[in-house]
């Protein structure tokens, strides 16, 4: 909420025409109102030598949180992101960068009637935010600023000077200096970079954000070596919007109600993979092994228990030979997703009639599983704890019992053919636990003896001599005796 | 109704399905008017005239005819008898409403009128909407009728009634018939006495131990047996001979098992097997009378499938029996109460695989049978097999009821060689039996006992069923979730945005005069279920390894190392053992509910990303920005407001960093780790929620007097009168004393636990419970400090607290209520030793009204 401009001069070229650039007088404070609260102009220092513009913006909190009222009942704020614990009064945010755009709106496009030739040229800067919130840290504000042509000093803040094992928090101070630049230029940069680095949660979006985003990038955005990610994140925010307005707010007050973070229980769905995501070529191969498996067992109605985003609901319906589809998760905002991408709401009739989505879970038994000739647990039981790992197995195979039951999972001694995976990691930060072969294989031998099925085992992704498979397979069988009782019946 | 005292009396079961039989114009509205409510009688016109707004449109006819199997399909599913007025006179459209009758298992019955074409023509013509009706329409019914009435039997239905002519018609009175297995009016008290074999020494031996005195018991009491007297064991004669003296003298009621079918058709001469024992009992009659083997017939031939005892709450069969088969009477029911349900499988020694019905049981009466030899007779679901294998040598079982107290007496000898050994388990084991979606899943009103009906939305339910499943610890080890509490109503004092006094207040308006304020601890709440060792947490809980469980407020293990748990754990039981608890309390669990310390062990993921970011980002922030306006000062430019303002700002941010700052510190493994526990939730057969807190608290102090290791901590407290300003004035001192310190606030409860409103002492509001609403269990009042975390740095600033005095506490009141009844629902559950699906649904109800969007800051 608080950056300085600073420029230096000489008694024929004045530090102080820094006031006719900006259209704010040096000897006076000034204050403008935005949306979000009050900017202030002032300078704490104006000669020629040297001249400083402050620009402070008092963000009222207690606004930003209200704004929302009336939604909730009794008036109260719905949704459980608006915190009044926040750092937008302090941090050098968004809001800040709209602040900056409102109050030197022509100074940003280079407009000045009293001194238009210094508005044209470069002038010696020094800008200071000392709390910047930069996702991606100083290393990543360097690589924004540098080829700009800026000079960087950024210092990480601490999390807490009493708690040193916290670490550094998300927020840096900056100093940017260059004598290259125009003032125009260098406000311009700011606009655009300030949200770029601000973390992902906002609270305002306006239609035209790539209008703005080219109007304030001309010039600069183009050849910047960093203009992907710059743009991407720069528009992102639209997408956290769509995000924050599917957010399962009642899954958000769970999170709240155990002081939780809203993504340590809201992760069922990858933020990342929510836009259209290639998927990796491990993926592919597992729904391959998956679908050449359940063509082998013959089965027609299928069961994908933890459908997740849908992407195997949507390969088996592309096979007439699967006649009844239905994919089961926990979560209802994967099978909303799923819902989207299958569009079941412009499905035709006889399409429709052969997939069903549902919430469900194998924590418990439930009737509507039952009767079906296969079953997908594709990469789901390592999202179990260890202990409830009996229930699935006996809602799955003692309860539900279809005929053929497919079950993959990570090979964690594969973990070590993964480049970027540190050592003694799991691929997933939700994985409850990843096995070895010969863990899975002993689980799946224990479970189909109890349960009456015969198993196999089948590699999935490239077999590595040495540590196997990245993904394991196992395909359990209804025994033959008891398949001989369903036909009889 | 009056003048019928000459004319016919026609019985009918309480639950069937009456089809009246008769022509157009036989008069069937009118006498199902006379004879039944008119709430049970579907008419085929009627249901024409719904689909096509015609009663006449015989077009219509298919359509109505669905709709009124329907509607009957509903009423015969609730058990309500229900009775079609339409023609019924063809064959194929009765063989349709006895296929409903079979598929809710009730009686089908046939009422005909059997009234002259004439009167039914002359009748017709009399009506507008039917003059028209064709003579010959009229000729084919009766025709068809007299066709049909010989075979009606034969079709299917149970009981026929024939009225012939205008005046039998007129004359005739329905009475109302109970079920021959409706016995709900015997109250008993019984004992019911499991599968006997021909074991006649061990039934002598059970009936002496019982208390009765050659089959007559002096309290009173009457014995159940649940069938099988017969076959393998050394005297089924003897066994009968008691048997059936004792249900002729009315000491006894005795239900029939699959051996005493068995030997009852061989005894009609039917052809059967002489397997599974009947060999042994075939012989042993031979010995006896020919008058006592057809007195034995006589008798197999009369028992009745299964009874309804004690106002419905008791069921008493052979081979179990579920809900919807309860009262009913079809061939079906017979068959699945003799011999069970099978899965269609067959097992390693050849026998069919038992469905594990009781699984699935979800009924609330308890089902008493036998049947499947078991090691030993357990609950499951509420329902109970008393088969423990007399004849394989086990031993010989009776239930108490309504005692529900077991009695045996071992068997002689083995008298039998079992085919298989006796096992317990169901298919999924003793560990993999899991609930049931349908306990939980979808929108749900669940029964309190406190709070009479607590709805759950759909919605809420969803959201609860991932967190339950996906971060919660196993259902088993968790009967309890705390509710929600609601904060002190807002002050007005200035300054504050909560002070005690309203809460003091509140409660005097409650009518409650006595509370206890406890200090509120600086931690997050901890439930903690604590097993004397894993025999106890195995023999109640059913789990295998750990010892119970230590969980937040959603559900979650607090720490992902089961070992560190199980630490805390044997710390607390420890404690407990020194205290001398255990036996004090007669119980082998503790389920406490506590606060566990520091906040940042759990919250460390919150504290940093939200709390120290905002204190990182205001620290980095105002020394720049103040010497910037005292630079701009300096030079002579009034920024004395703003420059004063950002200087309160500052110092505000400094204080909300001390305040999140009290709620950290660094642990190492379990070093600085605290447990302040304050209430004692359950322990075994009893909830302890009633329990006056000061009592509570002396229990709580005793248990962190002997704890050697420094985890347990005391909760402080101070009680208070409201009526009493000193003493008012003293609770509202001590909670300035202690948030001055920094302290996070206290928690003001009535002190006799669970209070109505209006009741001055729990005790009277235990009798009078009915009359008056729950009142708040707790009222938290947060300290002016602490309130910073949740409003806001500068909450404080007169304009902020002018704003956030808007605030809307009735449905936070509302949700805490619901949730505390929720909880101890799920407390008096357990206490009680209801299946685990009743202790779950109230649980799980808790946390999806967790889910309610509520204003998160209060």
């Amino acid at each position: 909420m608080f950056l300085t401009l600073t420029t230096t001069g000489s008694p024929e070229r004045p530090a102080t025409d820094l006031g006719f650039l900006l259209h704010k007088h040096p000897e006076k404070s000034q204050a403008f109102s935005t949306s979000y609260g009050k900017a202030h102009v002032l300078y704490p220092e104006a000669d020629a030598e040297r001249c400083t513009a402050a620009l402070l913006l008092e963000v009222d909190a207690v606004a930003l949180v209200r704004r929302g009222k009336g939604k909730g009942r009794g008036g109260a704020p719905d949704a459980a992101l608006a915190q009044y614990v926040n750092d937008r009064p302090y941090a050098a945010s968004s809001l800040l960068a709209v602040a900056l755009s409102a109050v030197f709106s022509s100074a940003m496009r280079g407009v000045c009637h009293a001194r238009p030739e210094r508005a044209a040229e470069p002038l010696p800067l020094r800008i200071e935010v000392p709390a910047l919130p930069a996702r991606g840290g100083p290393e990543l504000v360097r690589r924004l600023f540098e080829p700009l042509g800026w000079a960087v000093t950024v210092e990480p803040v601490p999390l807490d000077v009493q708690f040193p094992e916290w670490g550094d928090s998300r927020y840096v101070s900056l100093v940017l200096e260059s004598e290259s630049l125009t003032l125009a230029e260098a406000l311009r940069h700011l606009y655009v970079l300030l949200p770029v680095l601000d973390d992902a949660k906002h609270y305002w979006v306006a239609s035209d954000e790539v209008d703005k985003l080219l109007r304030a990038g001309e010039g600069w955005l183009p050849g910047h070596p960093e203009h992907k990610l710059i743009t991407s994140r720069y528009l992102s925010r639209r997408w956290s919007l769509t995000r924050e307005a599917m957010e399962r707010l009642e899954l958000v007050r769970l999170a709240e109600a155990d002081d939780s973070e809203v993504e340590d229980i809201d992760n069922a769905v990858e933020a990342e993979s929510e836009t259209e995501e290639k998927p990796t070529p491990l993926a592919v191969q597992r729904r391959d092994a998956i679908i050449t498996a359940l063509k082998a067992s013959g089965a027609a109605r299928v069961l994908d228990l933890g459908c997740g985003q849908g992407q195997l609901v949507q390969a088996l319906l592309k096979d007439p030979a699967f006649t009844e589809i239905v994919g089961v998760d926990v979560s209802m905002r994967a099978l909303t997703i799923a819902g989207r991408r299958l569009k079941l709401d412009r499905m035709g009739e006889r399409q429709a009639s052969r997939v069903k989505l549902f919430q469900g879970s194998l924590a418990y038994t439930d009737k509507r599983l039952a009767g079906y000739d296969a079953a997908v647990l594709s990469e789901v039981i390592e999202h179990l704890d260890l202990p409830r790992l009996p229930a699935l197995e006996y809602a799955v195979f003692g309860a539900a019992r279809p005929r053929t039951v497919l079950v993959t999972t990570p090979n964690v001694e594969y973990n070590v053919r993964w480049e970027t995976l540190p050592a003694g990691h799991v691929r997933h930060g939700d994985h409850r636990f990843e096995w070895t072969r010969e863990e899975f294989r002993a689980w799946a031998e224990a479970v189909a003896e109890r349960h009456g099925y015969g198993v196999e085992f089948v590699p999935v992704g490239l077999d590595d001599p040495e540590v196997g498979p990245p993904t394991q397979m196992a395909v359990f069988l209804r025994d033959v005796n008891d398949e001989k009782e369903a036909k009889a019946a | 109704m009056n003048q019928s005292t000459n004319g016919r009396v026609l019985p009918v079961t309480d639950l069937s399905l009456v089809v009246l039989v008769g022509a157009s114009g036989s008069g069937k509205s009118t006498f199902a008017r006379r004879n039944f409510k008119p709430t049970e009688v579907i008419s085929s016109d009627f249901c024409r005239g719904l689909v096509s707004d015609d009663e006449n449109d015989q077009g219509a006819t298919r359509d109505a005819f669905d709709v009124l199997h329907y509607i009957a399909g509903k009423r015969l599913a609730a058990g309500r008898r229900t009775v079609v007025d339409a023609t019924s006179v063809q064959q194929d459209s009765r063989r349709q409403l006895i296929e409903l009758a079979k598929q809710y298992d009730v009686l089908p019955i046939a009422i005909v009128l059997d009234v002259p074409e004439e009167v039914c023509a002359e009748r017709n013509a009399a009506r507008t909407d039917r003059a028209d009706m064709p003579r010959r329409v009229i000729q084919r019914h009766i025709r068809e009728l007299r066709r049909s009435v010989r075979r009606l039997e034969r079709e299917g239905f149970r009981k026929v009634h024939i009225l012939r002519g205008v005046e039998d018609v007129e004359n005739a009175t329905v009475v109302t018939e109970k079920r021959f297995n409706d016995l709900t009016h015997l109250t008993g008290p019984f004992d019911i006495v499991g599968d006997i074999h021909g074991c006649a020494s061990e039934l002598e031996a059970l009936l002496g131990k019982l208390g009765y005195v050659d089959g007559v018991h002096p309290d009173g009491r009457t014995a159940v047996f649940v069938g099988d007297l017969v076959d393998r064991g050394p005297d089924s004669p003897g066994v009968l001979r008691r048997v059936m003296s004792m249900v002729k003298s009315g000491q006894a009621l005795c239900v029939p098992g699959n051996h005493e079918n068995k030997y009852g058709r061989f005894l009609k001469g039917r052809k059967v097997q002489h397997t599974h024992g009947l060999a042994e009992t075939i012989e042993q009659m031979e010995t006896e009378s020919e008058e006592f083997r057809a007195e034995v017939r006589e008798f197999i031939d009369g028992l009745v499938s299964h009874y309804v005892l004690d106002g419905g709450r008791l069921v008493v069969c052979h081979a179990g029996l579920p809900e919807k088969y309860h009262g009913r009477t079809s061939g079906r029911v017979r068959s699945h109460a003799l011999y069970g349900d099978t899965t269609g499988e067959t097992d390693e020694f050849g026998l069919p695989v038992r469905y594990p019905w009781a699984e699935d049981y979800r009924g609330r009466a308890a089902v008493v049978y036998g049947h499947t030899p078991v090691p030993e007779a357990t609950w499951l679901n509420n329902t109970i097999c008393l088969d423990t294998g007399a004849v394989f040598g086990g031993e010989l079982t009776a239930l108490r009821w309504p005692e529900r107290e077991l009695v045996d007496v071992p068997a002689e000898q083995v008298w039998y060689e079992p085919t298989k050994p006796l096992r317990t388990e169901a298919p999924g084991g003793h560990d993999g039996r899991p609930l049931d979606l349908a306990d939980v899943h979808g929108r749900r009103a669940v029964e309190t006992r406190h709070q009479g009906r607590v709805a759950v939305r759909e919605e809420n339910a969803a959201a609860a069923l991932e967190v339950m499943s996906r971060f919660a610890v196993d259902p088993r080890l968790l009967p309890y979730l705390p509710p929600t509490m609601a904060p002190t109503a807002t002050s007005h004092i200035e300054g504050y945005l909560e002070h005690p006094a309203e809460a003091f207040a509140q409660y005097k308006e409650d009518g409650v005069e006595r509370v206890v304020c406890e200090e509120k601890h600086m931690g997050s709440r901890a439930v903690a279920l604590v097993c004397r060792d894993a025999e106890a947490a195995r023999k109640r809980f059913g789990v295998d390894g750990p010892t119970g469980s230590l969980y937040t407020r959603t559900g979650r293990p607090f720490f992902d190392d089961e070992s560190v748990t199980e630490t805390i754990l044997d710390r607390i039981r420890t404690a407990a053992g020194e205290a001398g608890l255990w036996d004090e309390l007669e119980t082998d669990w503790l389920l406490l509910d506590a606060e566990l310390m520091p906040w940042s062990l759990k919250a460390s993921g919150l504290l940093r990303s939200q709390y120290a970011a905002v204190g990182a980002a205001s620290g980095a922030v105002f020394p720049g920005a103040l010497a910037a306006l005292e630079g701009a000062a300096a030079r002579g430019i009034d920024v004395s407001d703003l420059l004063a303002r950002q200087r309160e700002r500052a110092s505000d941010a400094a204080a909300f960093t001390e305040a999140y700052r009290r709620y950290c510190w660094t642990t190492d493994g379990l070093d600085g780790v605290r447990l302040a526990p304050f209430q004692i939730l359950a322990v075994q057969g009893r909830s302890l929620t009633g329990l006056p807190h000061d009592e509570q608290l002396a229990l709580l102090d005793r248990l962190v007097e002997h704890d050697g290791s420094g985890l347990l901590q005391t909760t402080r407290r101070l009680y208070v009168d409201t009526g009493d300003p000193e003493s008012v004035q003293a609770g509202v001192d001590w909670w300035l004393e202690m948030t001055g310190r920094g302290g996070e606030g206290m928690v003001v409860k009535p002190l006799g636990a669970v209070v109505r409103w209006g009741s001055p002492r729990s005790s009277e509001a235990e009798s009078g419970g009915e009359q008056g609403r729950l009142v708040q269990p707790g009222i938290k009042c947060r300290g002016r400090e602490y309130l910073r975390i949740i409003y806001g740095p500068e909450y404080t600033r007169p304009d902020n607290l002018a704003r956030l005095r808007k605030r809307f506490l009735n449905h936070k009141r509302s949700l805490a209520v619901r949730e505390y009844a929720l909880g101890l629902e799920a407390l008096d559950r357990l206490a009680e030793g209801e299946p685990l699906w009743r202790v779950h649904e109230a649980v799980f109800g808790v946390l999806a009204l967790e889910s309610e969007p509520v204003d998160p800051r209060l």
